[in-house]
Protein backbone atom coordinates (compact mmCIF):
# COMPACT_ATOMS: atom_id res chain seq x y z
CA UNK A 1 0.00 0.00 0.00
CA UNK A 2 2.87 2.36 0.73
CA UNK A 3 5.12 3.27 -1.51
CA UNK A 4 8.14 3.32 0.58
CA UNK A 5 8.55 0.53 3.04
CA UNK A 6 10.82 0.73 5.87
CA UNK A 7 13.25 -2.01 6.75
CA UNK A 8 16.17 -2.32 9.36
CA UNK A 9 17.57 -5.50 7.85
CA UNK A 10 21.22 -5.16 6.47
CA UNK A 11 20.53 -6.44 3.25
CA UNK A 12 17.73 -4.06 2.37
CA UNK A 13 19.27 -0.75 2.60
CA UNK A 14 20.46 -0.27 -0.95
CA UNK A 15 17.11 -1.78 -2.24
CA UNK A 16 15.54 0.88 0.07
CA UNK A 17 16.99 3.99 -1.24
CA UNK A 18 16.23 2.52 -5.01
CA UNK A 19 12.61 2.05 -4.10
CA UNK A 20 12.31 5.71 -2.80
CA UNK A 21 13.60 7.31 -6.03
CA UNK A 22 12.23 5.25 -8.75
CA UNK A 23 9.61 2.48 -8.48
CA UNK A 24 10.96 1.09 -11.61
CA UNK A 25 14.10 0.64 -12.69
CA UNK A 26 15.40 -0.33 -16.08
CA UNK A 27 15.10 -4.37 -16.18
CA UNK A 28 18.71 -4.60 -17.25
CA UNK A 29 19.73 -3.24 -14.32
CA UNK A 30 17.58 -5.40 -12.26
CA UNK A 31 18.99 -7.95 -14.44
CA UNK A 32 22.62 -7.40 -13.08
CA UNK A 33 21.31 -7.24 -9.42
CA UNK A 34 20.02 -10.22 -9.92
CA UNK A 35 23.14 -11.43 -11.68
CA UNK A 36 25.40 -10.28 -9.13
CA UNK A 37 23.49 -11.92 -6.04
CA UNK A 38 23.53 -15.51 -8.30
CA UNK A 39 27.66 -14.78 -8.90
CA UNK A 40 27.86 -13.94 -5.13
CA UNK A 41 26.41 -16.96 -3.79
CA UNK A 42 27.46 -19.46 -6.40
CA UNK A 43 29.12 -21.84 -3.97
CA UNK A 44 25.82 -21.92 -1.97
CA UNK A 45 23.19 -22.09 -4.38
CA UNK A 46 25.05 -24.61 -6.27
CA UNK A 47 24.86 -26.92 -3.52
CA UNK A 48 21.29 -26.63 -2.63
CA UNK A 49 20.55 -27.19 -6.37
CA UNK A 50 22.50 -30.62 -6.41
CA UNK A 51 21.37 -31.39 -3.20
CA UNK A 52 17.50 -31.48 -4.78
CA UNK A 53 18.60 -33.07 -7.73
CA UNK A 54 19.66 -36.15 -5.94
CA UNK A 55 16.66 -35.81 -3.37
CA UNK A 56 14.95 -36.02 -6.72
CA UNK A 57 16.74 -38.84 -7.77
CA UNK A 58 17.54 -37.39 -10.73
CA UNK A 59 20.39 -38.31 -12.93
CA UNK A 60 21.17 -41.66 -11.39
CA UNK A 61 23.26 -42.41 -14.16
CA UNK A 62 25.83 -40.30 -13.14
CA UNK A 63 28.56 -39.55 -10.04
CA UNK A 64 28.36 -37.35 -7.67
CA UNK A 65 31.48 -36.24 -9.58
CA UNK A 66 30.27 -35.81 -12.55
CA UNK A 67 26.85 -34.55 -11.14
CA UNK A 68 28.71 -31.69 -9.42
CA UNK A 69 30.67 -30.90 -12.60
CA UNK A 70 27.63 -30.19 -14.54
CA UNK A 71 25.99 -28.56 -12.35
CA UNK A 72 29.10 -26.30 -12.04
CA UNK A 73 28.81 -25.50 -15.76
CA UNK A 74 24.98 -25.26 -16.17
CA UNK A 75 24.78 -23.06 -13.09
CA UNK A 76 27.53 -20.77 -14.81
CA UNK A 77 26.21 -20.98 -18.28
CA UNK A 78 22.39 -20.31 -16.73
CA UNK A 79 23.74 -17.10 -15.11
CA UNK A 80 25.48 -15.99 -18.14
CA UNK A 81 22.55 -16.67 -20.52
CA UNK A 82 20.35 -14.43 -17.64
CA UNK A 83 23.41 -11.51 -17.80
CA UNK A 84 24.07 -11.48 -21.93
CA UNK A 85 20.35 -12.27 -22.96
CA UNK A 86 21.79 -14.69 -25.17
CA UNK A 87 20.78 -18.19 -25.19
CA UNK A 88 22.91 -19.14 -28.19
CA UNK A 89 25.81 -20.47 -25.92
CA UNK A 90 23.63 -22.22 -23.71
CA UNK A 91 22.34 -23.57 -26.75
CA UNK A 92 25.54 -25.22 -28.09
CA UNK A 93 25.96 -26.01 -24.39
CA UNK A 94 22.89 -28.18 -23.86
CA UNK A 95 23.31 -29.67 -27.48
CA UNK A 96 27.12 -30.71 -26.03
CA UNK A 97 25.58 -31.77 -22.64
CA UNK A 98 23.14 -34.15 -24.97
CA UNK A 99 25.70 -35.50 -26.59
CA UNK A 100 28.17 -36.33 -23.87
CA UNK A 101 24.95 -37.49 -21.49
CA UNK A 102 22.09 -39.49 -23.78
CA UNK A 103 24.37 -42.44 -24.44
CA UNK A 104 24.42 -42.63 -20.77
CA UNK A 105 20.53 -43.13 -20.73
CA UNK A 106 19.40 -39.65 -19.27
CA UNK A 107 16.40 -39.44 -20.06
CA UNK A 108 14.37 -35.68 -21.82
CA UNK A 109 12.41 -35.71 -18.22
CA UNK A 110 15.95 -35.35 -15.97
CA UNK A 111 17.37 -32.74 -18.14
CA UNK A 112 14.38 -30.30 -18.20
CA UNK A 113 13.89 -31.58 -14.30
CA UNK A 114 17.33 -30.46 -13.09
CA UNK A 115 16.60 -27.18 -14.85
CA UNK A 116 13.59 -26.49 -13.59
CA UNK A 117 15.20 -27.38 -10.16
CA UNK A 118 18.17 -24.82 -10.52
CA UNK A 119 14.98 -22.25 -11.25
CA UNK A 120 13.49 -23.25 -8.66
CA UNK A 121 16.49 -22.68 -6.18
CA UNK A 122 17.26 -19.36 -7.57
CA UNK A 123 14.27 -17.57 -7.64
CA UNK A 124 13.62 -18.83 -3.90
CA UNK A 125 17.07 -17.31 -3.02
CA UNK A 126 15.82 -14.40 -4.41
CA UNK A 127 12.53 -14.55 -2.67
CA UNK A 128 14.27 -14.88 0.44
CA UNK A 129 16.67 -11.98 -0.41
CA UNK A 130 13.85 -9.56 -1.28
CA UNK A 131 11.31 -10.61 1.22
CA UNK A 132 11.07 -6.91 2.69
CA UNK A 133 10.59 -5.13 -0.12
CA UNK A 134 7.20 -6.99 -2.61
CA UNK A 135 7.36 -4.62 -4.89
CA UNK A 136 11.17 -4.92 -5.83
CA UNK A 137 10.68 -8.51 -5.49
CA UNK A 138 7.93 -8.17 -7.81
CA UNK A 139 10.25 -6.09 -10.33
CA UNK A 140 13.23 -8.48 -9.81
CA UNK A 141 10.90 -11.42 -10.98
CA UNK A 142 9.48 -9.70 -13.50
CA UNK A 143 13.05 -9.71 -14.93
CA UNK A 144 13.80 -12.94 -14.18
CA UNK A 145 11.29 -15.44 -15.00
CA UNK A 146 10.71 -14.18 -18.82
CA UNK A 147 14.83 -15.34 -19.22
CA UNK A 148 14.43 -18.27 -16.52
CA UNK A 149 11.42 -19.58 -18.50
CA UNK A 150 13.03 -19.07 -21.90
CA UNK A 151 16.80 -20.56 -20.33
CA UNK A 152 14.48 -23.91 -19.18
CA UNK A 153 12.83 -23.73 -22.66
CA UNK A 154 16.61 -23.42 -24.88
CA UNK A 155 17.87 -26.50 -22.51
CA UNK A 156 14.70 -28.80 -23.25
CA UNK A 157 14.61 -27.33 -26.77
CA UNK A 158 18.94 -28.24 -27.22
CA UNK A 159 18.14 -31.68 -25.70
CA UNK A 160 15.42 -32.95 -27.76
CA UNK A 161 17.03 -31.48 -30.97
CA UNK A 162 20.28 -34.07 -29.91
CA UNK A 163 18.29 -36.55 -29.11
CA UNK A 164 16.05 -36.49 -32.75
CA UNK A 165 19.78 -35.88 -34.49
CA UNK A 166 20.71 -39.50 -32.61
CA UNK A 167 17.84 -40.89 -33.49
CA UNK A 168 17.83 -40.29 -37.47
CA UNK A 169 21.70 -41.05 -37.51
CA UNK A 170 20.52 -44.45 -36.35
CA UNK A 171 17.83 -44.66 -38.66
CA UNK A 172 19.83 -44.26 -41.57
CA UNK A 173 22.62 -46.81 -40.59
CA UNK A 174 19.93 -49.46 -39.97
CA UNK A 175 18.80 -48.56 -43.34
CA UNK A 176 22.19 -48.88 -44.80
CA UNK A 177 22.65 -51.89 -42.61
CA UNK A 178 19.41 -53.55 -43.97
CA UNK A 179 19.89 -53.72 -48.06
CA UNK A 180 23.02 -55.73 -48.80
CA UNK A 181 23.33 -55.85 -52.53
CA UNK A 182 25.66 -59.13 -52.35
CA UNK A 183 26.96 -60.64 -55.55
CA UNK A 184 26.99 -64.64 -55.37
CA UNK A 185 28.33 -65.50 -58.53
CA UNK A 186 29.26 -63.71 -61.78
CA UNK A 187 26.20 -61.67 -63.05
CA UNK A 188 23.93 -63.27 -60.07
CA UNK A 189 22.79 -60.60 -57.34
CA UNK A 190 20.76 -61.37 -54.30
CA UNK A 191 19.25 -58.45 -52.40
CA UNK A 192 18.03 -60.43 -48.97
CA UNK A 193 15.48 -57.74 -47.06
CA UNK A 194 14.61 -58.14 -43.43
CA UNK A 195 12.33 -56.43 -41.33
CA UNK A 196 9.89 -53.33 -42.17
CA UNK A 197 10.01 -52.01 -45.47
CA UNK A 198 8.58 -48.09 -45.51
CA UNK A 199 7.86 -46.08 -49.03
CA UNK A 200 11.44 -44.41 -48.25
CA UNK A 201 13.21 -47.38 -47.46
CA UNK A 202 11.99 -49.12 -50.60
CA UNK A 203 12.78 -46.41 -52.93
CA UNK A 204 16.26 -46.81 -50.99
CA UNK A 205 16.72 -50.52 -51.74
CA UNK A 206 15.59 -49.93 -55.91
CA UNK A 207 18.25 -47.35 -56.20
CA UNK A 208 20.65 -49.02 -54.49
CA UNK A 209 19.43 -52.30 -56.81
CA UNK A 210 19.76 -50.95 -60.04
CA UNK A 211 23.25 -49.08 -59.08
CA UNK A 212 24.42 -52.85 -58.08
CA UNK A 213 22.90 -54.13 -61.53
CA UNK A 214 24.90 -51.80 -63.46
CA UNK A 215 28.00 -51.64 -61.04
CA UNK A 216 28.19 -55.84 -61.30
CA UNK A 217 26.65 -56.09 -64.84
CA UNK A 218 24.27 -58.22 -63.39
CA UNK A 219 21.84 -60.15 -65.70
CA UNK A 220 19.76 -62.12 -62.65
CA UNK A 221 18.65 -60.56 -59.32
CA UNK A 222 17.20 -62.81 -56.41
CA UNK A 223 15.18 -60.29 -54.36
CA UNK A 224 14.21 -62.24 -51.04
CA UNK A 225 11.59 -61.58 -48.69
CA UNK A 226 11.52 -63.84 -46.14
CA UNK A 227 12.41 -61.51 -43.74
CA UNK A 228 9.67 -59.69 -44.61
CA UNK A 229 6.39 -59.64 -41.81
CA UNK A 230 3.81 -57.81 -44.03
CA UNK A 231 3.59 -55.09 -47.00
CA UNK A 232 1.17 -52.46 -48.04
CA UNK A 233 -0.41 -51.71 -51.08
CA UNK A 234 2.15 -49.00 -51.72
CA UNK A 235 5.24 -51.12 -50.81
CA UNK A 236 4.34 -54.13 -53.31
CA UNK A 237 3.95 -51.44 -56.18
CA UNK A 238 7.42 -50.34 -55.56
CA UNK A 239 8.49 -54.05 -55.69
CA UNK A 240 6.87 -54.41 -59.08
CA UNK A 241 8.46 -51.43 -60.21
CA UNK A 242 12.18 -52.80 -58.72
CA UNK A 243 11.03 -55.88 -60.97
CA UNK A 244 10.39 -53.46 -64.10
CA UNK A 245 13.44 -50.92 -63.50
CA UNK A 246 15.74 -53.74 -63.40
CA UNK A 247 14.50 -55.21 -66.62
CA UNK A 248 15.09 -51.94 -68.60
CA UNK A 249 18.47 -52.27 -66.79
CA UNK A 250 19.21 -55.95 -68.64
CA UNK A 251 18.50 -58.39 -65.61
CA UNK A 252 15.86 -60.28 -64.38
CA UNK A 253 14.22 -60.54 -61.09
CA UNK A 254 13.44 -63.34 -59.32
CA UNK A 255 11.36 -63.06 -55.87
CA UNK A 256 11.76 -65.18 -53.35
CA UNK A 257 10.20 -65.96 -49.74
CA UNK A 258 6.42 -64.79 -50.55
CA UNK A 259 4.79 -65.39 -47.28
CA UNK A 260 0.98 -65.77 -47.58
CA UNK A 261 0.02 -62.45 -46.62
CA UNK A 262 1.93 -61.12 -49.16
CA UNK A 263 1.28 -63.50 -51.83
CA UNK A 264 -2.38 -62.13 -50.43
CA UNK A 265 -1.72 -58.83 -50.75
CA UNK A 266 0.14 -59.10 -54.34
CA UNK A 267 -3.04 -60.90 -56.16
CA UNK A 268 -5.04 -58.39 -54.12
CA UNK A 269 -3.78 -55.25 -55.97
CA UNK A 270 -3.81 -56.97 -59.38
CA UNK A 271 -0.09 -57.27 -60.05
CA UNK A 272 0.46 -59.32 -63.10
CA UNK A 273 2.13 -62.31 -61.54
CA UNK A 274 3.55 -63.26 -65.13
CA UNK A 275 5.42 -60.32 -65.08
CA UNK A 276 6.95 -61.27 -61.89
CA UNK A 277 9.06 -64.08 -61.62
CA UNK A 278 8.54 -66.04 -57.97
CA UNK A 279 9.72 -69.27 -56.47
CA UNK A 280 8.76 -70.33 -53.14
CA UNK A 281 12.41 -70.13 -51.41
CA UNK A 282 15.94 -68.99 -51.61
CA UNK A 283 17.23 -71.64 -52.30
CA UNK A 284 14.72 -72.27 -54.91
CA UNK A 285 15.85 -68.86 -56.47
CA UNK A 286 19.24 -69.39 -56.78
CA UNK A 287 19.02 -72.72 -58.42
CA UNK A 288 16.68 -71.12 -61.19
CA UNK A 289 18.84 -68.20 -61.17
CA UNK A 290 21.62 -70.58 -61.85
CA UNK A 291 20.11 -71.98 -64.05
CA UNK A 292 18.93 -68.75 -66.33
CA UNK A 293 22.89 -68.28 -66.20
CA UNK A 294 23.79 -71.69 -67.65
CA UNK A 295 25.21 -72.39 -64.78
CA UNK A 296 24.78 -76.25 -63.95
CA UNK A 297 26.30 -77.64 -60.19
CA UNK A 298 27.01 -81.11 -59.86
CA UNK A 299 28.37 -82.97 -56.32
CA UNK A 300 31.75 -83.25 -56.86
CA UNK A 301 32.82 -85.31 -53.95
CA UNK A 302 31.31 -86.55 -50.69
CA UNK A 303 31.03 -83.97 -47.85
CA UNK A 304 33.43 -84.03 -45.61
CA UNK B 1 19.75 -33.63 -84.96
CA UNK B 2 20.91 -36.61 -86.78
CA UNK B 3 21.26 -39.58 -85.18
CA UNK B 4 24.49 -41.64 -86.68
CA UNK B 5 23.77 -45.38 -87.34
CA UNK B 6 26.58 -47.67 -87.82
CA UNK B 7 26.40 -51.03 -89.09
CA UNK B 8 28.33 -53.89 -87.43
CA UNK B 9 27.56 -57.09 -89.46
CA UNK B 10 23.87 -57.89 -89.50
CA UNK B 11 22.92 -55.48 -86.69
CA UNK B 12 22.53 -52.01 -86.82
CA UNK B 13 23.56 -49.65 -83.63
CA UNK B 14 21.88 -46.29 -83.42
CA UNK B 15 23.31 -43.92 -80.82
CA UNK B 16 21.52 -41.50 -78.85
CA UNK B 17 22.95 -38.45 -78.29
CA UNK B 18 21.62 -36.44 -75.26
CA UNK B 19 18.61 -34.48 -75.96
CA UNK B 20 16.50 -35.58 -78.81
CA UNK B 21 13.31 -33.24 -80.16
CA UNK B 22 10.26 -35.16 -81.09
CA UNK B 23 11.15 -34.48 -84.41
CA UNK B 24 14.49 -36.20 -84.53
CA UNK B 25 12.64 -39.33 -82.88
CA UNK B 26 10.79 -39.15 -86.02
CA UNK B 27 13.39 -38.63 -88.71
CA UNK B 28 14.96 -41.55 -86.27
CA UNK B 29 11.81 -44.07 -87.08
CA UNK B 30 11.94 -43.50 -90.35
CA UNK B 31 15.62 -43.20 -91.02
CA UNK B 32 15.85 -46.64 -88.77
CA UNK B 33 13.70 -48.33 -91.15
CA UNK B 34 14.82 -47.68 -94.20
CA UNK B 35 18.05 -48.91 -92.99
CA UNK B 36 16.89 -52.31 -92.03
CA UNK B 37 15.16 -52.77 -95.31
CA UNK B 38 18.33 -51.75 -97.32
CA UNK B 39 20.87 -54.42 -95.66
CA UNK B 40 18.66 -56.63 -94.72
CA UNK B 41 19.43 -56.59 -90.78
CA UNK B 42 18.49 -59.10 -88.47
CA UNK B 43 19.27 -56.57 -85.38
CA UNK B 44 19.10 -53.46 -84.23
CA UNK B 45 20.47 -51.62 -80.78
CA UNK B 46 19.28 -48.46 -79.74
CA UNK B 47 21.67 -47.13 -77.18
CA UNK B 48 20.25 -44.70 -74.96
CA UNK B 49 23.26 -44.28 -72.40
CA UNK B 50 23.19 -40.78 -72.92
CA UNK B 51 19.50 -40.29 -72.36
CA UNK B 52 19.82 -38.52 -69.27
CA UNK B 53 15.60 -38.55 -69.42
CA UNK B 54 13.11 -40.18 -71.44
CA UNK B 55 9.90 -38.73 -71.73
CA UNK B 56 6.32 -40.77 -72.69
CA UNK B 57 6.69 -39.76 -76.15
CA UNK B 58 10.30 -40.97 -76.35
CA UNK B 59 9.52 -44.42 -74.47
CA UNK B 60 6.47 -44.74 -77.32
CA UNK B 61 8.72 -44.33 -80.32
CA UNK B 62 10.74 -46.39 -79.38
CA UNK B 63 7.96 -48.91 -78.87
CA UNK B 64 7.30 -48.14 -81.76
CA UNK B 65 10.14 -48.71 -83.54
CA UNK B 66 11.23 -51.89 -82.24
CA UNK B 67 7.72 -53.61 -83.56
CA UNK B 68 8.06 -51.88 -86.90
CA UNK B 69 11.37 -53.56 -86.93
CA UNK B 70 9.80 -56.81 -85.84
CA UNK B 71 7.40 -56.93 -88.98
CA UNK B 72 10.28 -56.65 -90.88
CA UNK B 73 11.97 -60.09 -89.43
CA UNK B 74 14.36 -58.06 -87.13
CA UNK B 75 14.99 -57.74 -83.15
CA UNK B 76 15.39 -54.60 -81.65
CA UNK B 77 17.41 -54.27 -78.44
CA UNK B 78 17.48 -50.53 -75.99
CA UNK B 79 20.47 -50.65 -74.15
CA UNK B 80 22.28 -48.12 -71.86
CA UNK B 81 19.08 -47.09 -69.97
CA UNK B 82 20.50 -45.24 -66.68
CA UNK B 83 19.44 -46.49 -63.05
CA UNK B 84 18.01 -42.72 -62.53
CA UNK B 85 16.34 -42.70 -66.01
CA UNK B 86 14.51 -46.69 -65.45
CA UNK B 87 13.42 -45.78 -62.06
CA UNK B 88 11.31 -42.45 -63.26
CA UNK B 89 10.27 -44.30 -65.87
CA UNK B 90 8.69 -46.98 -64.48
CA UNK B 91 7.18 -44.80 -61.58
CA UNK B 92 5.26 -42.93 -64.87
CA UNK B 93 4.02 -46.23 -65.58
CA UNK B 94 6.70 -46.18 -69.15
CA UNK B 95 7.86 -50.21 -69.03
CA UNK B 96 8.81 -50.59 -72.66
CA UNK B 97 6.59 -53.17 -72.85
CA UNK B 98 7.29 -56.16 -75.34
CA UNK B 99 10.84 -54.36 -75.84
CA UNK B 100 14.29 -56.14 -75.46
CA UNK B 101 16.59 -54.30 -72.77
CA UNK B 102 20.08 -55.20 -72.34
CA UNK B 103 22.74 -53.53 -69.58
CA UNK B 104 24.87 -52.20 -72.73
CA UNK B 105 26.55 -52.11 -76.30
CA UNK B 106 28.18 -55.57 -74.88
CA UNK B 107 25.22 -57.15 -73.54
CA UNK B 108 22.84 -56.22 -76.62
CA UNK B 109 25.21 -58.35 -79.10
CA UNK B 110 25.61 -60.53 -76.80
CA UNK B 111 21.68 -61.02 -76.63
CA UNK B 112 21.37 -60.50 -80.75
CA UNK B 113 24.13 -63.13 -81.16
CA UNK B 114 22.45 -65.84 -78.93
CA UNK B 115 19.12 -65.06 -80.41
CA UNK B 116 20.69 -65.54 -84.24
CA UNK B 117 21.94 -68.58 -82.81
CA UNK B 118 18.39 -70.16 -81.75
CA UNK B 119 16.86 -68.77 -85.03
CA UNK B 120 19.42 -70.49 -87.24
Amino acid sequence: MAKREVTTKGSGTRDNQASELVLSEAPSELLRELVAHLRQNRTQLREEWVGRISEARLLTAMTKEEIFAEATSVYDSYVEALETETYEDLQNYARNLSERIIPRGVETHEVVGIVLLLRDVLARSLFAKYQTDFKKLNRILDAYEPAANRIANTVAVGFVQERERVIRQQQEAIRELSTPVLQVRERLLILPIIGVIDPQRARQLTEQLLRGIRTNRAKVVVIDITGVAAMDVTVANHLVQTVEASRLLGATVIVTGLSPEIAQTLVTIGVDLGKMNTVGDLQGGIEQAERLLGYKVMAVAEPR
Amino acid sequence: MEVPILKQGEVLIATFQAALSDADLESLRRGLLQQVVRFRSRGVIVDVTAMDVMDSFASRTLREIAHMIRLRGAETVIVGIQPEVAFAMVQLGMTLEGVATALDLEEGLAYLMEKFKNID
